[in-house]
């Protein structure tokens, strides 16, 4: 069975914010609310790095073991969702996450935050794919229409991908080989004329 | 597809109260980053979310959503988008994967298009401002008003009173019909955003290649082996190009990006290169002159395509490296660096945007940068080019379809020939047309650019060349913040007795005024309810359908321009030959008309039907050749003009401009031979280059009738096309001779051939003139000098005044007919004989003179050379000028900038501006630029939630070491105060994004004004979710010279703590 991933080329993103903008359109997440988000390090500087962030979809992810009433849950290709009659709004899993993927619609402490909300994988939750219920709740299920999370399919320059995660690391592994260069991902040394150029 | 739910017809509201403009981290992301610990909005699921789909009780049979291809309403890359509309509404959109253009990929802007035609804080019905009070009025109320307020200025003051700002954000369809509308109102006082953007790219490379339009593509840069980037940010304005940059540096080629700020694009660079604001020209003359040291240079290629070189050299020879050091802050060594990488990685791409069009002297920087692409033999080449990115998503079109101030549709100048061609096009009384102006004079004389419009209702009545200053102004379609100076415009915006406003949004032109009364606002729908074609950056026209029905109480453009037309009086002439249904013209009826009359740039093989068939077949083009297969087989996606001919011909369109590698029947291109043959003795033509297939294996001038004859190949027109073109000389064309069957036309042709025949006996007592006695010898021999001092039928204009005089037309007596064959008593009459000589391939309205020229592997506009010294500019070769507010006094002597002038009906000032020193309290420099979620003056944009979120706070770029001296800290508000007395007040983003001394603004703010907060102003429910400082309100002075783009990328600035 497939494993679903995630995984931005940060040699690509231009942090044009179009992953996170259709996310919001797609799934009407309100102001405020971001389940992706473009994070830029060393802003304005020759090693700036821009990379689109959400939740992982993590194999052995962390906000499942620390759910207090287990509420989050992954399915058999690998997609974390969870269900949020069960909810709480505890946080845990926001302490948890590496990512900051997990959010919460009020800005209060404890309990009255409500429910958690997060990054999908546009897989809806556990009510009947394409139910208004699953709609109203988690937004549009593209993957039981047969789509891949629309973030990745509408990225400029094809730096977000998502899909099988055999695939996607097939993709990159080949853009990798084809930059020719060492540290792949990053590639620190190509901001600036030297090292590719002047050898 | 699955679809869960019938939609909605309501609207959906956002409930929450929304945080405007005060979001307390001043980093361009701040609240990004804050926003996992700190989301601010009301109820997740329970609001917004609910109403998208939400079940409509009445829905019986839920009906599968339809699918609508639409294209992105924002930049000129050109993304295509699936709409899904259920039940009229627009409910959700998916990519166009099988677009050649975006492969389905979208930035911010494109990928909340959506929200743009459902936005609540759109202008929902037609408003008046009352004693300080918006009013709802009805539409009929509102345009019969407005009509009779113009109709009162056009009595009193004259038509030029009222001038027409139209939009580089209509179809082509909206472009020509407005462009036409103010021709019949009887101004020239129309133009668009064109002015502010890339009029100084389209009549610099205009003057030097012949066209000024981006010569490849943007799928061709992934053959390019080294990108040349100036004055431009993609990653900002134009990201989905960078999918194309992008895969060409994947495959090897090497990127310079050359701005004075390090860009999101400049991160991606091998080189970045900072330079001082405005000097790009020494920039680009320092590049060169190590080409040019080391032998870099394509000679051949010079010698065979290229004119004035020379002159280049001795030129540049004024720029070595230590001098350019001097002039722009770059190293020397980095210099030549970028020299070499372009030299050694060719074909190569030079691209450009705003850093180098929007300056004074806009128009050498744009040949500067086409002449170093000359100079290495990279035009008309496979992954090289001149790709200039263009702006808005139909500024191309616009332009092309002639929404400017100095030219009608397809850049045919405003001469008297110019005009009757399109009176007959138009099927109008040239005399009727001529009647609508207050004078010939005018009627052929450039109007006032926009961004000088305020100019024009400022300046005392007898500093302007009009009988009266602007007293209405209709602004449908473009905000006010993108042109500079603000605070001089609001004077304007005050003095005016009519303002209007058409546009999906009230924009800042609604509420930047003083006025309490005279102000209408009509709402326009945005162009995704409205179908109509719309040409990209790189020429290709792509059709759009209509998504949705408008809202609200808007109604589309056509339709606007249809209800004012019928109140002015002048409905019937403005849509003679364009169909009416339901009260809104035909958008194809529109397209076919101006296919007729655009001969000069080949906007006449794009038939709706054409256009629509390459959007249902968008998946049959090649992603990096854009060639197409099965029903397109071997166009070009798009049909990028030119597409010679008339549709039936089925020319593929042209790719890539001047790309000798290929027929012309299939796309290939000389330079345009548009100067004439020769200058000051020299030649003008192409010498052993041709176009593969051509039957003249050397350059030749422009094809008209005469050319034709001397060839004989006049035999292989058509008896309908020898019908035109007689009836075009003789001065009878008639509008059913465009589809009249042969037999018909035949008959038709011997009755004017008739009535132009010479009285018998006259013959013998009309002296044969010397070029009629050449004609009479009946010379085919091409080569031969054609005599210049002719004029041609129409003056062709490119962007902005341009070429004197073109020479190239043969004139003389002639029989027509062909072969000089006929005998004596058959003589034409001499005038007649020489008009049908004139006849070309510009004015021939049967497309007869292109399809034959083509068919023998010609190129219609003939095959020149591209011309590196334009000499009918104020400096032919491009020559360093210190911006009018430099930093550097010390070079101000040497690099001087012109004395005051007047063109375009207004006095313009240089040297009464730079000869004052403002550096003492003005010491850094200003430059501005693009934000990737906004676009324009952004009213639009930050109306729209979804972008709105990502940027909350209009900001300003400061050095580190600049905030330091000035005692401000990241995030504190700063106050940017410029020499002409204005002050914005800003949050200071503390960055190393821009060097030392220079302060860096994005201009899509506005709605905060010198600090003041305008949003009570705004009709109610239409705030933009964004407010801010706009970036033109401290803009300052300074135009170009040829074009009047307005200085907007260096100036002098000093910040202040808040």
């Amino acid at each position: 069975m497939a494993r679903m991933k995630f995984l931005c080329d940060a040699e690509r993103c231009i942090e044009c914010n179009a992953c996170s903008t259709v996310c919001k359109n797609e799934h009407q997440v309100p102001w405020g609310m971001l389940r992706r988000r473009v994070v830029t390090l060393n802003d304005g500087d020759p090693e700036e790095r821009s990379i689109a962030i959400s939740c992982m979809h993590c194999t052995d992810a962390p906000c499942i073991a620390v759910c207090p009433v287990s509420c989050i849950y992954q399915t058999d290709t690998g997609i974390v969702l969870h269900d949020k009659d069960l909810c709480i709004g505890c946080g845990y899993c926001f302490y948890a996450c590496p990512f900051g993927a997990p959010q919460f619609p009020k800005a209060t402490n404890f309990g009255s935050r409500g429910d958690m909300d997060k990054c999908t994988f546009c897989a809806g939750g556990p009510e009947a794919d394409n139910s208004e219920e699953e709609y109203l709740k988690y937004g549009r299920n593209r993957i039981a229409e047969g789509k891949l999370p629309l973030c990745a399919e509408v990225c400029s320059t094809r730096a977000l991908l998502a899909g099988d995660g055999a695939i996607v690391a097939d993709i990159y592994k080949e853009r990798v080989v084809k930059r020719g260069y060492g540290s792949g991902a990053w590639g620190w040394s190509t901001a600036y004329y030297g090292p590719l150029m002047g050898e | 597809m699955l679809r869960k739910k019938s939609a909605t017809t309501s609207v959906r509201r956002l409930s929450a109260s929304l945080p405007l403009g005060q979001a307390d981290g001043l980093d361009r992301r701040t609240f990004l980053r804050n926003s996992g610990v700190s989301a601010v909005a009301a109820g997740l699921m329970s609001g917004p979310l609910v109403t998208r789909r939400a079940s409509a009780q009445n829905a019986q049979a839920p009906e599968p959503p339809q699918l609508k291809k639409t294209v992105c309403p924002y930049c000129a890359v050109g993304c295509s988008l699936w709409a899904e509309v259920e039940n009229g509404v627009w409910i959700g959109q998916e990519p166009a994967f099988e677009s050649p253009v975006n492969m389905g990929t979208h930035c911010a802007k494109g990928a909340a298009a959506r929200e743009q035609a459902i936005g609540e804080r759109r202008l929902k019905y037609p408003t008046k401002l009352v004693g300080g009070q918006w009013v709802r009025v009805s539409w009929e109320e509102a345009i019969e008003e407005i009509g009779d307020r113009l109709l009162s200025i056009r009595e009193e003051m004259g038509p030029e009173s009222v001038y027409w700002l139209g939009s580089a954000k209509f179809s082509n369809e909206m472009a020509y019909l407005c462009r036409k509308f103010a021709a019949l109102w009887g101004t020239n006082n129309v133009d668009h955003q064109a002015r502010i953007c890339h009029s100084t790219t389209v009549s610099g490379v205009a003057n030097m290649y012949g066209y000024g339009a981006m010569t490849n593509s943007f799928n061709d840069i992934h053959n390019a082996k080294s990108i040349f980037l100036l004055g431009g940010n993609p990653a900002e304005a134009h990201p989905v190009s960078m999918l194309h940059l992008l895969r060409a540096k994947e495959n090897g080629a090497k990127l310079i990006v050359v701005d004075p700020r390090f860009t999101r694009t400049a991160r991606h660079a091998h080189e970045y290169v900072r330079i001082r604001p405005g000097t790009d020209v020494a920039f680009m003359w320092g590049v060169l002159h190590h080409i040019l040291e080391n032998g870099w240079e394509d000679q051949e290629y010079l010698g065979r395509r290229v004119f004035g070189f020379d002159e280049v050299r001795r030129e540049v020879q004024n720029y070595p490296p230590d001098v350019v050091e001097e002039i722009t802050g770059i190293a020397a060594e980095q210099v030549e660096r970028v020299a070499r990488i372009i030299s050694e990685n060719r074909p190569g791409t030079l691209i450009w945007c705003m850093g180098l069009t929007q300056s004074h002297i806009g128009n050498s920087k744009t040949r500067a940068a086409s002449t170093i692409q000359l100079a290495l033999g990279n035009i008309g080449k496979v992954g090289g080019g001149a790709n200039i990115f263009r702006g808005h998503d139909n500024v191309q079109g616009a332009t092309d379809l002639g929404l400017m101030c100095h030219s009608l549709p397809a850049y045919y100048g405003l001469t008297e020939d110019a005009w009757r061609h399109w009176c007959r096009v138009w099927d109008l009384d040239y005399e009727w047309v001529k009647g609508r102006f207050a004078s010939q004079d005018l009627m052929e004389g450039q109007g006032m650019p926009v961004s000088r419009w305020f100019d024009g209702v400022l300046e005392p009545a007898e500093n302007i060349d009009q009988p009266n200053p602007v007293r209405g102004m209709i602004f449908w379609g473009h905000a006010p913040n993108s042109q500079t100076r603000n605070p001089d415009l609001v004077k304007g915006l005050n003095t005016l007795d009519t303002l209007v406003v058409i546009d999906p949004h009230p924009t800042l032109t609604a509420v930047l005024h003083d006025r309490t009364d005279g102000v209408y606002l009509l709402p326009a729908t945005t162009t995704m309810e409205y179908s109509g074609s719309v040409t990209n950056s790189q020429r290709a026209v792509q059709w759009r359908e209509k998504v949705v029905d408008p809202i609200f109480d808007a109604k589309n453009d056509y339709e606007i321009a249809y209800l004012l037309a019928r109140k002015l009086g002048f409905a019937d002439e403005l849509f003679k030959h364009i169909g009416i249904e339901d009260g809104e013209p035909v958008a194809e009826d529109i397209t076919r008309e101006f296919n007729r009359g655009t001969w000069t740039i080949g906007y006449t093989g794009q038939s709706p039907e054409r256009l629509k068939r390459h959007m249902a077949n968008q998946d049959k083009f090649d992603t990096t050749t854009i060639r197409g297969v099965g029903p397109v087989e071997g166009e070009f996606y798009g049909l990028p003009w030119p597409s010679w001919g008339r549709p039936e011909m089925g020319h593929p369109g042209t790719h890539i401009l001047y790309n000798t590698d290929l027929p012309v029947a299939e796309g290939g291109l000389p330079f345009r031979a548009r100067w004439g043959v020769e200058h000051e003795g020299q030649n003008l033509l192409a010498e052993g280059s041709y176009t593969r297939g051509s039957e003249l294996t050397d350059g030749y001038p422009e094809f008209t009738y005469a050319m034709l004859y001397k060839l004989g190949w006049n035999r292989e027109l058509t008896e309908r096309e020898q019908l035109i073109i007689a009836a075009i000389a003789a001065e009878r064309f008639e509008h059913d001779m465009f589809d009249i069957s042969e037999v018909a036309a035949k008959e038709r042709l011997d009755e004017i051939l008739a009535s132009v025949r010479r009285p018998s006996g006259d013959v013998e007592q009309v002296p044969r003139s010397r070029s009629g006695q050449r004609k009479a010898a009946a010379a085919t021999e091409i080569y031969e000098r054609f005599d210049p001092e002719e004029s041609g039928e129409d003056e062709e204009d490119s962007g902005s005044r341009d070429q004197q005089g073109s020479g190239g037309q043969d004139t003389g007596t002639a029989d027509f007919g062909g072969g000089g064959e006929r005998s004596a008593e058959n003589e034409l009459e001499g005038d007649f004989v020489d008009r049908l000589m004139k006849v070309n391939w510009k004015t021939d309205l049967s497309g007869g003179i292109q399809r034959v020229a083509i068919a023998h592997g010609c190129a219609p506009f003939g095959n020149g050379k591209a011309r590196t010294v334009v000499w009918n500019f104020p400096d032919p070769v491009p020559v360093h000028r210190e911006p009018l507010y430099t930093p550097r006094r010390d070079l101000v002597e040497r690099y001087r900038t012109y004395d005051d002038r007047r063109d375009y009906r207004l006095p313009v000032l240089y040297w009464s501006i730079q000869q004052v020193d403002y550096t003492g309290e003005f010491p850094m420099s200003l430059t501005s630029g693009r934000l990737v979620e906004f676009e324009g003056g952004g009213d639009e944009t930050r109306s729209n939630k979804w972008l709105a979120e990502f940027q909350q706070q209009m900001f300003a770029e400061v050095n580190p070491q600049d905030a330091v001296a000035a005692g401000v800290s990241n995030g504190e508000f700063i106050w940017v105060l410029t020499p002409e007395g204005s002050r914005v007040r800003v949050a200071a983003l503390v960055t190393p994004r821009v060097g030392p001394g220079t302060v860096f603004m994005p201009f899509h703010f506005g709605g905060v004004y010198q600090g003041k907060n305008l949003a009570d102003r705004y009709p109610p429910g239409t705030v933009p979710y964004v407010l801010g400082e706009a970036c033109n309100t401290v803009s300052t002075y300074g135009y170009d010279v040829v074009t009047f783009m307005q200085e907007s990328k260096a100036t002098l600035c000093r910040i202040e703590k808040a």
